[in-house]
């Protein structure tokens, strides 16, 4: 489980210097991570739809940055992501899924099930990686299609690359 | 019962305050508008490439200048917002307060209206109080200001003060006539990123 590390090089070497987020088990590791880094700007948000505006504004100030998520906050982001497209900013998230595999909550099921086909729906390229060993290369190809192709997209890290949640302990 | 019509008996006229602000603030200043009623009076009181006008997006005003403020740490983000569009981001005031840039100014230009919807009244029109909702996020520095004496002494600390701030400054609620910025975002964001970054902000 340390494919976070191939995500967290992929954010250094494309000069990522705010992480905005939403707490969330899946990204754990790789949130500490940028809370730790001095030359990140981690930005704990209310709800993730902030993210995409805050990204928006490091844009206009000239910072790249990148929102990690669970595929739950992608609903919250709707309306919001129709500014990557008016605008032409860059968009470049990270999203853990849920409702995939070994679900527990069937309240997390929907919205993974929806989160691509609403992606999409918004014009936000969309990329699956299911091999912890692609990780590291889908990454990279999401942050150079944001801040050289000048696009929106998504990386879906599918519910196997995550630890089970069993609500036992 | 609260009387749903008050605003429309407050001192401060909003395009009058926008034009005292953007006097002020100068050429330098970096400025976020919300969507609606602050866009038309901002640009009443001079469209200039730093200044960023939201056509939509309603509560992503605060988070975007959070995101350029903490990109231009040595330069002020001024966030002028309506009372409606900063109700439907509220949460943005305590991801702000956390961060606490100290370039950051937010003025809510509060009519207690939805202006572009029919002038229906809000929250702050009946029981919400939005500088108190921000004190209670975590910012430091609020206020409201309700005649020309209290915006005289807010517009300094607007301007150069600590922040970040959020004063809620009591509008009239009136009709006013439009005066639109221009709302291509692409060219917006181009125009704002070349004046702030020089060439290196076209890519």
């Amino acid at each position: 489980m340390e494919w976070w590390k191939d995500i967290y090089a992929a954010m250094k070497e494309a000069d990522i210097q705010q992480v905005a987020y939403v707490p969330d088990a899946g990204h754990a590791k790789l949130i500490d991570a940028c809370i730790a880094d001095n030359d990140m700007r981690a930005v704990p948000l209310t709800t993730e739809e902030e993210g995409i505006a805050m990204l928006g504004g490091a844009w206009l100030g000239g910072q790249r940055g990148v929102l990690l998520m669970q595929s739950s906050g992608v609903g919250n982001c709707i309306n919001m992501v129709g500014l990557m497209k008016t605008c032409r900013f860059p968009l470049a998230t990270f999203i853990t899924m849920r409702g995939q595999w070994h679900e527990f909550n069937p309240w997390q099921m929907s919205m993974g099930a929806g989160t691509q086909s609403v992606l999409e729906a918004m014009d936000v390229d969309v990329a699956s990686v299911e091999d912890p060993a692609e990780v590291g290369a889908q990454s990279a190809a999401l942050l150079h299609r944001a801040f050289v192709g000048m696009q929106a997209g998504a990386l879906l890290l599918h519910q196997r690359l995550m630890p089970v949640k069993t609500f036992k302990e | 019962m609260t009387d749903l019509t008050r605003a429309e008996n407050f001192d401060l006229r909003r395009r009058e305050v926008a034009q005292q602000i953007a006097d002020a603030g100068g050429d330098d200043l970096l400025v976020v508008t919300g969507l609606g009623s602050t866009n038309w009076d901002f640009t009443a009181a001079g469209d200039r490439d730093l200044i960023f006008p939201l056509w939509g997006v309603m509560g992503g005003a605060v988070p975007m200048a959070l995101g350029l403020a903490m990109a231009q740490p040595d330069k002020r983000v001024f966030v002028a917002t309506g009372d409606a569009e900063m109700l439907m981001g509220l949460g943005s005031l305590a991801t702000v307060a956390i961060q606490a840039p100290a370039n950051l100014s937010i003025a809510v230009f509060d009519n207690e209206r939805y202006g572009e919807t029919g002038m229906q009244a809000t929250a702050t029109a009946h029981t919400a109080d939005i500088a108190g909702i921000a004190a209670a996020s975590g910012i430091t520095v609020t206020g409201v200001v309700r005649d020309q004496g209290e915006l005289d002494a807010a517009i300094p600390v607007m301007l150069e003060g600590n922040g970040p701030s959020v004063h809620v400054i009591k509008v009239r609620a009136e009709p006013l006539p439009f005066v639109l910025p221009p709302k291509d975002g692409a060219y917006l964001k181009d125009r704002f990123r070349k004046a702030l970054l020089g060439e290196a902000g076209i890519v």
